[in-house]
């Protein structure tokens, strides 16, 4: 006999929601918080700066006067539409799950990866770009913010993608082999991993335009 | 969603989450428009911010399905949204705390001095 875990699908009386959903959002209240304080040390930092970014311009040697001279804006604009799309393939992904539409499932949730992947790739160019030009988190505080910042953000990217390549491959026996029960679980796992990957995406929303635009 | 969802209503969100990606991308070409206008710092940061937290409002709100969720999960975004601004209060008033210890060591030193 297996051990039965209570409130998997079915809501608790007490809260209306099922457990796994409370706890993610649990989880990202505490996730506001990490990002928050970080974005504090920014302003911080930012405020305390006798000038921001506080770097010379690669190849004309003139001192920057904002972000965009020296980080890739196209790129990251490009970025906030990969993950954007991303969040639109995961919420369609669990959409397909609630018709019933198993392959259609598959199809989106492989799309959201491959998206998070190309994210990814994009960021190590710009990464790469600012190594070549030996710009360091150690350079200066403006580069400490940047790489902390979409470090984390990164960080937390990769991990979406270690979550969802789960349920697109060995996770889906729970729908494939089981029960009705088991294919309500598994909808409610994609939902509440969505809810993660829907709030990566609405950090780097904020991130976007306060470290590469202002 | 806290209930379960016919057919008929996953395809109506369907449709609303095509729009949600549409505002969304038209936003983030508004976002990178308006940061060549080479608008002032302040005027710039507010603009980006209103338009960043509209952005992630219709992420919360429509994708996240902040629209018709439990009472307990609202409550536990307004608490985390209390500590967020209970933090930044705490950095704000240190941050102005530490002018008037400069001013206060600084006059210590000169009274030491005189």
């Amino acid at each position: 006999m297996s051990l039965q875990i209570p409130y998997e699908v079915t809501p608790r009386l007490d809260t209306g929601v099922n457990n796994a959903k409370l706890g993610i959002w649990l989880f990202l209240a505490s996730e506001i918080m990490l990002f928050g304080g970080l974005f504090a040390a920014y302003v911080f930092l930012r405020m305390g700066a006798e000038s921001w970014p506080g770097l010379e311009i690669p190849y004309t040697g003139e001192m920057a006067t904002r972000a965009d001279q020296i980080l890739n804006v196209p790129l990251a604009t490009l970025n906030t539409m990969i993950l954007i799309g991303s969040s639109v393939t995961m919420v369609m992904a669990w959409a397909s799950l609630k018709m019933d539409k198993f392959s259609r499932y598959k199809l989106y949730m492989g799309l959201t990866i491959l998206l998070a992947l190309a994210f990814l790739v994009v960021k190590a160019f710009e990464y790469g770009d600012k190594f070549d030009h030996h710009f360091y988190p150690s350079t200066n505080n403006f580069l400490g913010v940047y790489f902390v910042l979409t470090g984390l953000h990164a960080i937390h990217v990769t991990g979406g993608i270690i979550v969802n390549a789960w349920f697109w491959g060995p996770g889906t026996k729970m729908w494939t082999q089981g029960t009705a029960h088991d294919k309500a679980h598994f909808a409610n796992r994609i939902e509440v991993a969505g809810l993660y990957w829907h709030f990566v995406d609405l950090v780097w929303i904020f991130l976007f335009p306060t470290i590469y635009l202002i | 969603m806290a209930h379960e969802m016919s057919l008929e209503e996953v395809k109506k969100h369907i449709r609303v989450y095509l729009l949600v990606f549409g505002a969304l991308a038209v936003l983030t070409v508004v976002t990178v428009a308006v940061s060549y206008l080479d608008m002032p710092f302040y005027p710039a940061l507010i603009v980006a911010l209103i338009i960043a937290t509209v952005k992630a409002g219709l992420v919360a709100a429509y994708f996240m399905h902040l629209v018709g969720e439990r009472q307990v999960i609202m409550w536990v975004l307004i608490s985390a949204g209390a500590f967020l601004i209970a933090m930044f209060a705490l950095f704000i008033s240190s941050y102005a705390d530490q002018e008037q210890v400069a001013l206060i060591s600084h006059a210590i030193s000169l009274s030491h001095v005189a």
